[in-house]
């Protein structure tokens, strides 16, 4: 039984390899931890959705949180620039740490904190505004309006989201004139602008086609070398092509963490290795 | 096998579809229908009709008659042979006309029925004439003589061009002298109105300083001089004005002197072609909407109430907008969902339901009453007593209406705030975006579309009701506009005229019901069509909204 086990995930193990070869192997003490959860607690009303996560997540990386649906993933990813405070009857216990500071603590500014944090959602969400006014939108709420400067953001945000050739000559149109694809990249460009610190992505290429995932996982890969990425997946290949790290959870729980490499070719745990090896989930 | 192929005939819905369609037909029926008959009725109106002659015998007596026939019916011969009138005993039915005679000042009756059977000859003479008058309506009869001072005039042209170039005359100074008495003298004892009040709101506050007496003096003084120079020149045109004159004959066979001030336009539908007669007819209409009512609204045009009615659908929208957004942006996003929030939704949808009579008694005891009789005492006591807002005006009546409608435009705009999609706030908020922020930036005008169509729902139920303005500021005949050319322009508080009133008036107020009936069908008519243009550009925005912030549906 175990050695069957073993042996697909062997084999999946040189799948994962097979599509990131290069990849050096890290280990997580020598990073330089950006966001710090320390046994975090989180209830809807009274049923306990997230029980005692432990987490660092190292800067200027990406790590990838895995799981099957409900296990409480893209809600731990959440508390990390407090979407959760939108939900009635979200309550947290213990503590979530960016650079240091608690972020849970009374005196926090919450868009001040979503600035630092950004965040990309599962499905694209662009305003019903032009490709200009979308990506410009974080930078005039923070009162910019300076022509020269918002056209300079503009420009490097839609560049950095590998998305300026393809808008270039249509900057005022609508951006519901965007594939889903571009308008994703679009939703991007939008979180970058403001140059975050953390960018979350919470399952970025799940409602798009294979080759605009692949753009996104190449954009991801570009990104990673400014911002500290956090991402959520359902596609355990897709964690393994991009991240560095990987979470996987269930149930609430977080069961294993570690290197990419080291999680999908050696789990520790036996509920990994079924999962990764696709007996559930 | 019969059954089965039933069973399957209602399975596949077609007795829906039908009954659906029936629904639909009979609604579309219904409103053409109704749109043709006032169409019809009060279009009719303005049609210069041929005037008829008649020899008519009646009761031994052969008399002429003159006028145009209006409408005809079938009476029973039993009726008329009652009525003490010889009918042959082989008829069942005979047919009368009523026939308008005009001549109100002459016989005292606008209209007479006659019978078929009196008719001895009937004719369309050229030469007939039909004028139509500023005061005693419409006058019909032959012209005689035209005079200048009294003095017959003799010409080389014709008598019927003669007139008419006399009267193009007349109405140059006519125009003139509405203008003076108007607009000039008006605005003259508005600004002398303004300085008996500031004289009045100095003695209130204790008595004016020399300076402050010079000048209100030499200020009284200017306008006494504008004042008598104005005067002036109305005499002189009066008197121009009142040179000419000419002289008709009725069907009677009497002559009658008429002075030409008083016709508006004299003219002879018998010798016009359809051609002539077409563009009398879109002239009429033109100028039926836009001048002011003459002879107790009876005749002239509704241009005022027009005015009125579009002003107040317009300061009324100004008002309700604001303040529904703002409660239903408070109620939907900000207050906590729990009972009393219910409460209040239960309670705002059930004032959509209160009989309008009632908001117009609120309006008049609240606005009216307390706001405008509390606002008098605070900013105008030197016009005391007499009320400056403490009486049934614009602003009220917009304020009323504004409070009938808040409820549509509160629950549209809910409506339109639930179905903005989760996503788009939240994609706002974690760019670092308060809430206020995303509410005014995003979601507000993602809303708009929906806004509008609450506005679209007020506008139409405001531009039809009547019986509330009828406390808080509509009235008869107002005297002038809300809007004029004297400071500050724009006056709330003055009274207005409303085609819904309008028409309540004139076809159960007036002196002369059988002359206004075809008035009441054209200002129908026209409020619908005011009511139409006001929604198809509530309608024309609101779509342009739609293709800007159309929803992602992708």
């Amino acid at each position: 039984m175990s050695d069957t086990s073993g042996s697909s995930s062997a084999n999946h193990a040189i799948d994962v390899r097979h599509l990131s070869p290069s990849r050096p192997a890290l280990k997580l003490e020598e990073e330089q931890v950006s966001l710090q959860v320390k046994d975090l607690q989180l209830y809807y009303a009274e049923k306990r959705a997230l029980h005692g996560i432990n987490l660092d997540i190292p800067q200027k990386k990406v790590t990838a949180f895995i799981g099957p649906s409900g296990c409480g993933k893209s809600t731990l990813l959440r508390c990390f620039n407090r979407m959760n405070d939108l939900v009635d009857g979200c309550r947290i216990e213990g503590e979530i740490t960016l650079d240091g500071e608690n972020i849970y603590a009374p005196q926090v500014d919450v868009p001040d904190l979503r600035r630092r944090v950004g965040m990309v959602f599962q499905k694209p969400n662009p305003f019903p505004k032009s490709i200009y006014e979308n990506v410009a939108y974080g930078l005039r709420l923070q009162g910019v309006n300076k022509r020269r400067l918002l056209d300079e953001v503009v420009e490097s945000s839609l560049r950095r989201a590998a998305l300026w050739d393809e808008v270039k000559d249509r900057l005022h149109d609508s951006a519901f004139g965007l594939s889903g694809g571009q308008q994703q990249r679009l939703v991007i460009a939008r979180a970058v602008a403001i140059e975050p610190e953390v960018l979350l992505l919470d399952e970025p290429a799940s409602a798009l086609d294979p080759i605009s995932t692949l753009k996104i996982e190449e954009l991801i890969y570009e990104l990673k070398s400014k911002y500290t990425l956090v991402i959520v997946t359902h596609n355990m290949q897709q964690a393994a092509r991009v991240s560095d790290y990987t979470a996987f959870m269930y149930m609430g729980d977080l069961i294993e963490y570690g290197a990419t490499d080291s999680l999908f070719t050696n789990p520790t745990q036996k509920q990994t290795e079924d999962y990764i090896t696709g007996r559930y989930g | 096998m019969k059954s089965n192929s039933m069973k399957k005939w209602f399975a596949a819905g077609t007795p829906w579809i039908w009954l659906n369609a029936g629904a639909v037909s009979i609604s579309v029926v219904m409103v053409v229908g109704l749109l043709l008959l006032i169409a019809v009725r009060g279009l009719g109106h303005f049609w210069p009709a041929d005037v008829q002659q008649y020899r008519y015998h009646d009761q031994g007596k052969t008399v002429r008659l003159i006028g145009e026939q209006v409408s005809e019916e079938l009476i029973s011969s039993g009726l008329l042979r009652e009525s003490g009138q010889t009918v042959a005993d082989d008829r069942e039915s005979v047919k009368r006309y009523l026939l308008k005679i005009g001549n109100r000042d002459i016989g005292g009756l606008d209209f007479v029925w006659i019978t078929e059977l009196g008719i001895e000859e009937q004719s369309q003479p050229d030469a007939l004439m039909v004028l139509e008058r500023r005061e005693w309506g419409n006058f019909y009869g032959y012209l005689k003589q035209v005079k200048e001072r009294g003095q017959l005039v003799s010409s080389k042209q014709s008598l019927w061009s003669e007139l008419q170039q006399r009267l193009q005359r007349v109405s140059h100074f006519y125009e003139r002298i509405e203008k003076i008495q108007k607009s000039e003298i008006g605005a003259v004892n508005y600004q002398l109105e303004r300085l008996r009040l500031q004289a009045r709101s100095y003695e209130l506050n204790g008595g004016s300083t020399p300076a402050e007496q010079s000048e209100l003096a030499s200020e009284r003084q200017r306008l006494n001089v504008e004042y008598e120079l104005l005067q002036k020149e109305l005499n002189q045109l009066l008197h121009q004005v009142n040179r000419d004159s000419l002289v008709a004959e009725v069907m009677s066979g009497e002559t009658v002197e008429i002075s030409l001030q008083k016709i508006v336009q004299a003219y002879r539908p018998n010798e016009m072609n359809v051609l002539q007669k077409l563009g009398f007819y879109f002239a009429s209409i033109g100028s039926f909407i836009s001048n002011d009512p003459r002879e107790a609204n009876t005749e002239g045009g509704i241009f005022p109430a027009i005015f009125g009615t579009v002003m107040m659908v317009l300061l009324m929208a100004i008002m309700v907008t604001p303040l529904g957004v703002i409660a239903a942006l408070y109620l939907r996003e900000y207050a906590h969902q729990g009972f009393v929030t219910r409460a209040i939704r239960i309670a705002v949808n059930n004032l959509a339901g209160v009989p309008s009579i009632v908001y117009g008694i609120f309006g008049l005891g609240f606005f009216v009453y307390f706001l405008g009789g509390n606002i008098d005492q605070l900013f105008f006591p030197e016009a005391a007593p007499a009320p400056t807002f403490g009486t049934p005006g614009l602003l009220w009546a917009s304020l009323t209406l504004a409070l009938l409608t808040l409820p549509v435009v509160i629950v549209a705009t809910e409506e339109g705030l639930s179905r903005i999609p989760r996503s788009i706030r939240e994609g706002s908020l974690a760019l670092g975006a308060t809430k206020a922020e995303t509410l005014w930036h995003t979601v507000l005008p993602m809303a708009s579309p929906a806004i509008m169509t609450g506005l679209i729902l007020a506008i139409a139920r405001a531009a039809g009701e009547v019986a509330p303005l009828m406390l808080v500021g509509v009235v008869k005949l107002a005297p002038t506009l809300p809007l004029d050319g004297n400071f500050p322009f724009l006056h709330m508080e003055r009274q207005f005229m409303h085609l819904g009133f309008h028409i309540y008036d004139v076809g159960f107020q007036s002196p002369n019901v059988e002359a206004a009936r075809p008035l009441v069908y054209a200002t129908a008519l026209l409020l619908v069509l005011v009511i139409i243009m006001l929604n198809l550009t509530a309608i024309a925005i609101r779509n342009r909204l739609r293709e800007k912030f159309r929803s992602l549906e992708n």
